[in-house]
């Protein structure tokens, strides 16, 4: 572990919070200076960021760097320690002691999966910023509260204290609820908000009862049978020296995981360790966010309901928040649950990827129809994550971006769209190519990559997940009493290619009812092109998708290096 | 320059050139003005008019420079294909030997995936075609757009297909095809859409690639399949590696594994499936005919140098797979082997005959493509490789040199059509069409052109005497005869089922492709004009005729010689001339395959260098025949006796009521929305109302009534119980509502966010002084 002095991640926290107190006390009427302070922060916030991924980069790539040192282990051969590998993947870190007595630290860090992450929300922060440039109404509440969302979203991919964690992910509901309910489509907002609110903090309710559980299950195994697991870590430098058995510290979590604390049977049901009890509400729990079947349905309403800039940061990272906590918290910390329960969840993955794209099928509003395809998007996400290997695993990681990216992109689409014609119903629009060529080029880009199109970023994330689905054909068996299931993963990757088929349907559909066919010249008479700040929207999130890519050397590599503790972890090689 | 000099390194830079000349006029040169919509008549009929609204029209200087990029781009593609295959000719020994670089891309597990080039013969045969098809595509266009307002964006998109066509070409590895592949499918979207106003057009663009993304997905699962067995996708290590062609023939599907099927027999499949889709074969041909609603250029560049061809190629690349764990050429075949051999001959046979009908010049052209990649698809299914291959290339240049003719002749009727208008009786015109609008491509419009457009008729003549197979003259001859000669061999010698079905279905196929082609020859160019518009029909002076007629002389050239290249050694008199020693495009492609002493010690593989058939004149025969009696057939009835205006086709009366079943391509699109379209939407629509809506809402909705009816019976206590506490507690929070208000407006969320400010200033403090008392 590094001696850990102040983190550029706790600028990045920081600086949106700042600001967001800073806009509040401003005058209402200065909107300019309020914008000015808004883009400011987040562009400050997306520069620190990618100085945080390239830094990360290098800290991975570079001749003795994190590759070259995993590579060195497996060479070696032997067992590998996951807690090991996690903290040796760790960068950019900061702790400070918050609750000494309950174990609870301000600890932040970056590893290969969270660090695009940060990225992709430096992006998304500044197209949403530039993309809400033109709000009328109370401009000064709404730019603060979304900068307390992009705080809290931050802190949630950053955290590697789980009460860390808890504490961001709830900082991220609140002022969503505020903005979907305050600024969004009077239709629907406030059933909208309510719902999104709803779902996500019972399924984070959840979550919390078994971190909880699960820190109690720690400590007691520290103070007990691991003591001796315990001491050696803190004096290998796994774990500061300062820490107690009983912590909220992810590295120590995953210690215990590791060394078998959660194994024990509770309930006095024989089989059922504490982990595969708890794997499927904390793994659920922040699924939820993620949009997993049958849990999905807050997320379309919200996205609909939510002004474009909150569409955008919801769809394109807080649904990321819910994949990422399920991994960090869920498989990482419970992995004899998730060899458990996977194997099954993969089935609701596999609706989500069909059913969503069926759904966004059928729907006449163009923001539903993205709202949907989101659902089967992240379904993929999720399916990587069942799969349990690296390949599969990585592809869902590079999902996460690609899709937080593209989905941002398309909702920047719709908005510009709507602003202008007033209506989002898909037919009565059409010709929009003739007069906003920009925006249906990014359309197509966006859509091409939701259809996993080779050059772009959806197929180097899509490639990865089906080759991982076949591969785990062989490994995976699913047990359920005297029932067994085996080489099914093969037949699920088959079917969740009919969603990539439906899906390359409704994104043509969409693109040519919209943006192609005769424009309606005396209906949509005022409808003109974009301005800049919609160009720069457009670049940002287009041009990632681009060269992910063309090359996903980029990316790809330090994803891996953030799964392979995992892998460790989940007893693969 | 280092890149220049090394051989192995010259094949990357053979796509670089339309891929630069992509980016180069899509991000610099594509500079549009702004011109009223109204002014309908600069343009050409494809573009709506839009009274009172500014439309994008390319700048004239962009127009020229983007031009000139384009050409230049496919230019320098061609100089590194001659290049490149001036150092593949000082190799030892082409096939064995090949040109190959690699560079890591992506990382997947414990191995980097490594993309690359590779010339090898089939590498070779492709870069003799498609630069020289695609340049004359270029030259063309520069007529053919002249007067689009978004002919930089034509350019742009074109020259982007041109690249990942040539990518496909010299990839070494199935993902590298496959990203050239779909960047393909992409751009025919694009372009087949080009005119996104018509709603026929961008309709055509969704139905052609969502039917090629069908089948592209199932390629997708075969080329992931393929990869998990053999942790390789390089041609080398797989195709030309009988250790690695063992292994997937003995292995046994996870899928499937019931039906005593091999690895290489579903993979196979699911990789056919993909070419079934691209290259436009039953079930899934229904996108092609509605593909030419593009630009015709696009049509070429679609039916001929690129796209289609590109399935077909895909396929000859990985022929050894198919054949694993079989022996065409002795009659055993494999189920990818069969599977291709069936939907092949059906296609011919069924494309040819739905050619029979059509009365859209372009629409004949484009099921006499479906029905030709029948021919290859088939060859291929029987073993018959090579003959595949060369077809392919003979193919691809009398059918660019087809497509180009006739839209020269779509583009002289248009110009006849504005001379009638302007200098004609507007009265008379009128009442000849009826009052409708007039379609140029309709050949029942036509008539004479012979006169008014003569090189058009030429060469048109010479490239449909090559798709009939006009003996001994004609390229088309060469290449469908070799099929014919391959499928008799097995036929004869081992009584293949496969085989005689191949070949009775492709001897029909040409008698009526021969037919259909005099068919429109006559139709088009004999007689007398059948309407005011070919009465003056031409292609007009200077620059647009010049470039739209150039390509034709020079592909007429290779319709006609292309095929000497590939005369077999015994055939009487012209194989003493042509191939002395050794049929040269044969002894050219066998090397492409592995060697016969490397894959002798695998029971699974056949041997791929199996001779080529013998001189037989049943198959000889057979295809002067057919040839021969097509074309006789169709000047009887269509040259002899030209159309007159008003006169109905005399093969309506002859098919009878067949006619109309073939006119709409036997009712499939009605089917096919009838099967597959209508249930998934109404499956969708179920799911939408039944289960989203219905069950998982309902159920919240249910829950949250409950927490409502929960809340209001502890609303009801409350008032009885707490009431008399509580009442102190919220006069405090007024009072200090009342204080905080003074400061803001008095908004609660604000009450939250102040509190919630509170408690992270703490946070932040506690970060910034702690920095130094950090323990490590």
């Amino acid at each position: 572990m590094e001696a850990t002095g102040f983190s550029i991640l706790t600028a990045i926290i920081f600086i949106p919070i700042i600001a967001g107190v800073v806009i509040l006390f401003l005058d209402r009427k200065n909107r300019d200076l309020v914008r000015g302070i808004g883009v400011t922060a987040a562009a400050a916030v997306l520069a620190l960021s990618l100085a945080v991924y390239f830094g990360y980069d290098n800290f991975v790539k570079a001749e003795g760097g994190l590759i070259d040192r995993q590579q060195a282990l497996l060479e070696a051969g032997g067992e590998l320690s996951g807690a090991q590998m996690f903290a040796d993947a760790l960068a950019f870190e900061q702790r400070i002691v918050w609750v000494q007595s309950l174990g609870i630290a301000y600890h932040v860090g970056v590893d290969g999966v969270s660090a695009p992450m940060v990225l992709l929300t430096g992006m998304v922060a500044v197209a949403g910023v530039l993309i809400s440039w033109n709000i009328q109404d109370r401009l000064r509440e709404f730019m603060a509260f979304f900068m307390f969302l992009v705080a809290g979203v931050y802190g949630v991919f950053i955290a590697v204290d789980l009460f860390l964690l808890f504490f961001f992910y709830e900082l991220a509901i609140f002022p969503m609820y505020l903005l979907i309910a305050g600024w969004g489509w009077v239709k629907l907002r406030e059933y909208a908000a309510m719902k999104l609110t709803l779902y996500i903090l019972v399924g984070s309710v959840f979550a919390l009862v078994g971190a909880v559980a699960m820190y109690f299950a720690a400590g007691a195994f520290f103070t007990g049978a691991g003591a001796e697991v315990f001491q050696a870590a803190v004096a290998n430098g796994i774990l500061p020296p300062d820490s107690g058995a009983y912590s909220w510290s992810i590295l120590q979590f995953t210690l215990a995981a590791e060394h078998g604390a959660f194994a024990f049977d509770i309930l006095g049901i024989e089989g059922l360790s504490f982990a595969r009890f708890w794997f499927p509400f904390m793994f659920m729990g922040f699924g939820v966010l993620a949009g997993i079947f049958p849990f999905h349905n807050w997320s379309p309403d919200g996205h609909v309901a939510a002004p474009t800039a909150v569409s955008m940061i919801h769809a394109g990272v807080l649904m990321k928040v819910g994949a990422f906590a399920a991994l960090r918290a869920g498989m990482q910390l419970l992995p004899d649950g998730a060899e458990t329960h996977l194997p099954w969840m993969v089935f609701l993955t596999l609706i989500n990827v069909v059913y969503g794209a069926l759904i966004a099928f059928r729907q006449r509003d163009f923001k539903y129809v993205i709202g949907f395809s989101s659902v089967s998007h992240m379904g993929l996400v999720s399916m990587g994550w069942a799969t349990m290997n690296l390949t599969g695993m990585t592809g869902a990681g590079l999902q996460m971006f690609s899709h937080g990216a593209m989905t941002a992109l398309f909702f920047g689409v719709v908005g510009m769209v709507y602003d202008r014609a007033h209506t989002r119903d898909i037919p009565s629009l059409g010709g929009f190519m003739k007069v906003m060529p920009w925006v249906g080029v990014a359309f197509v880009i966006g859509g091409l990559t939701s259809m996993g199109m080779p050059g772009l970023s959806g197929f180097i994330a899509e490639f990865p997940i089906f080759q991982g689905m076949w591969a785990a054909s062989e490994q995976i068996t699913l047990q359920f009493g005297a029932f067994q299931l085996s080489n099914y993963y093969s037949v699920i990757v088959i079917l969740s290619a009919l969603g990539i088929v439906i899906t390359a349907a409704y994104v043509l559909r969409v693109a040519g009812q919209v943006f192609f066919g005769e424009f309606d010249a005396e209906r949509f008479h005022d409808v003109g092109n974009i301005q800049m700040t919609d160009r720069i929207v457009l670049i940002l999130l287009g041009a990632p998708l681009i060269i992910i890519g063309i090359y996903p050397p980029i990316m790809a590599p330090m994803i891996e290096s953030g799964i392979r503790p995992l892998i460790a972890l989940l007893g693969g090689g | 320059m280092d890149l220049l000099n090394d051989p192995h390194m010259l094949p990357w830079l053979i796509p670089a050139g339309p891929l630069l000349a992509f980016l180069l006029i899509s991000l610099i040169t594509n500079k549009s003005k702004l011109v009223a919509g109204n002014s309908h008549h600069d343009f050409n009929a494809n573009h709506g008019s839009y009274p009172g609204l500014m439309v994008p029209v390319v700048h004239p200087a962009s127009r020229v420079i983007s031009v000139i990029v384009g050409l230049l781009g496919v230019v320098a593609a061609l100089v590194f294909s001659w290049l490149t295959l001036a150092e593949a000719s000082q190799l030892h020994h082409l096939g064995p030997e090949v040109l190959a670089s690699d560079i890591a891309w992506m990382d997947t597990g414990a191995t980097a995936f490594h993309i690359g080039v590779l010339i090898d013969p089939a590498t070779v045969i492709m870069l003799i075609m498609v630069p020289i098809a695609v340049l004359m595509i270029f030259i063309y266009s520069i007529g053919y757009m002249a007067h689009d307002p978004r002919q930089a964006r034509f350019f742009a998109l074109i020259s982007l297909f041109a690249g990942a066509m040539l990518t496909l070409v010299v990839a070494d590895n199935l993902l590298l095809l496959f990203v050239g592949w779909e960047i393909m499918g992409a751009c025919s979207y694009l372009l087949i859409g080009f005119w996104f106003e018509k709603e026929s057009a961008y309709k055509a663009a969704i139905k052609a690639f969502t039917t090629t993304r069908v089948a592209d997905v199932v390629m997708l699962l075969g080329i992931v399949y393929l990869y998990s067995i053999t942790g390789t996708l390089n041609f080398r290590d797989i195709m030309y590696n009988p250790e690695a062609l063992d292994l997937l023939a003995t292995t046994t599907p996870i899928i499937f594994g019931g039906w005593t099927v091999s690895a290489a027999s579903i993979i196979g499949i699911f990789l056919i499936i993909g070419t079934v889709g691209k290259s436009a074969q039953f079930p899934l041909h229904v996108w092609l005919p509605d593909a030419m609603e593009g630009p015709t250029p696009v049509s070429a560049m679609i039916h001929a140098a690129a796209m289609v061809s590109a399935g077909i190629f895909s396929l000859i690349r990985l022929y050894p797979l198919f054949a694993a764990g079989g022996d065409p050429h002795h009659g055993i075949m494999t189920e990818p082997l069969a599977f291709m051999a069936v939907v092949g001959a059906f296609t011919a046979l069924l494309a040819a005959t739905m050619a029979l009908v059509q009365n859209d010049v372009k629409a004949v052209l484009a099921y006499s493509t479906i029905s030709q990649l029948g021919f290859m698809m088939a060859a291929l299914g029987i073993g018959a490789y090579i003959a595949a291959a060369f077809h392919l290339i003979t193919h691809a240049f009398f059918k660019a040199l087809l497509f180009m003719a006739a839209g020269s002749v779509i583009h002289g009727m248009e110009h006849g059509e504005h001379h009638a208008h302007e200098h004609g009786d507007h009265g008379h015109a009128e009442g000849h069409h009826g009052g409708e609008h007039f379609d140029p491509q309709d050949m029942r419009n036509m008539g004479g052109l012979r006169k008014t457009m003569p090189v058009t008729f030429w060469t048109f003549l010479i490239g449909g005497l090559s798709l009939a197979g006009m003996p001994i003259i004609t390229a088309g001859f060469w290449s469908k005869d070799e099929i014919l000669a391959d499928a008799w061999l097995v036929l004869d010698k081992y009584g293949s089922g496969a085989h005689a079905l191949v070949f009775a279905l492709l001897a029909v196929a040409a008698f009526m492709t021969a037919f259909y082609t005099m068919r429109q020859i006559s139709l088009t160019f004999a007689g007398e004009a059948r309407s005011e518009a070919a009465k003056h029909a031409n292609l007009g002076q200077g620059i647009v005729s010049f470039t739209m007629t150039l390509p034709l002389l020079i592909l007429a050239v290779f319709a006609l010689g292309a095929g000497f290249v590939g005369v077999p050694t015994d055939f009487p008199v012209f194989g003493a001339i042509f191939s002395p020693e050794y049929n040269n495009f044969k002894h050219l492609m066998i090397e492409a395959l592995p060697l016969t002493e490397a894959t002798a010690a695998f029971a699974s593989l056949p041997d791929y260098h199996a001779k080529p058939p013998p001189f037989h004149i049943v198959p000889v025969a057979t295809s002067f025949l057919v040839a021969l009696g097509g074309l006789w057939l169709g000047y009887l009835i269509y040259w002899r006796k030209p159309l007159k205006a008003g006169e109905t086709d005399p093969i309506v009366s002859f098919l009878g009521p067949l006619h109309a079943v073939l006119q709409n391509r036997y009712y499939l699109d009605e089917i096919y929305i009838a099967v597959f379209v209508k249930p998934s939407q109404w499956l969708a629509a179920q799911v939408i109302v039944f289960l989203d809506r219905g069950i998982i809402d309902s159920f919240l909705h249910i829950i949250a009534r409950i927490f409502t009816w929960l809340g209001d019976l502890i609303k009801v206590l409350n008032l009885w119980l707490i009431d008399g506490v509580g009442d102190g507690i919220p006069i405090a929070i007024f009072s200090f509502g009342g204080w905080l208000r003074r400061m803001q407006s008095g908004r609660v969320q604000q009450y939250l966010l102040l509190v919630l400010a509170a408690a992270v200033i703490i946070g932040l403090a506690l970060v910034l002084s702690a920095g130094a008392a950090t323990t490590a």
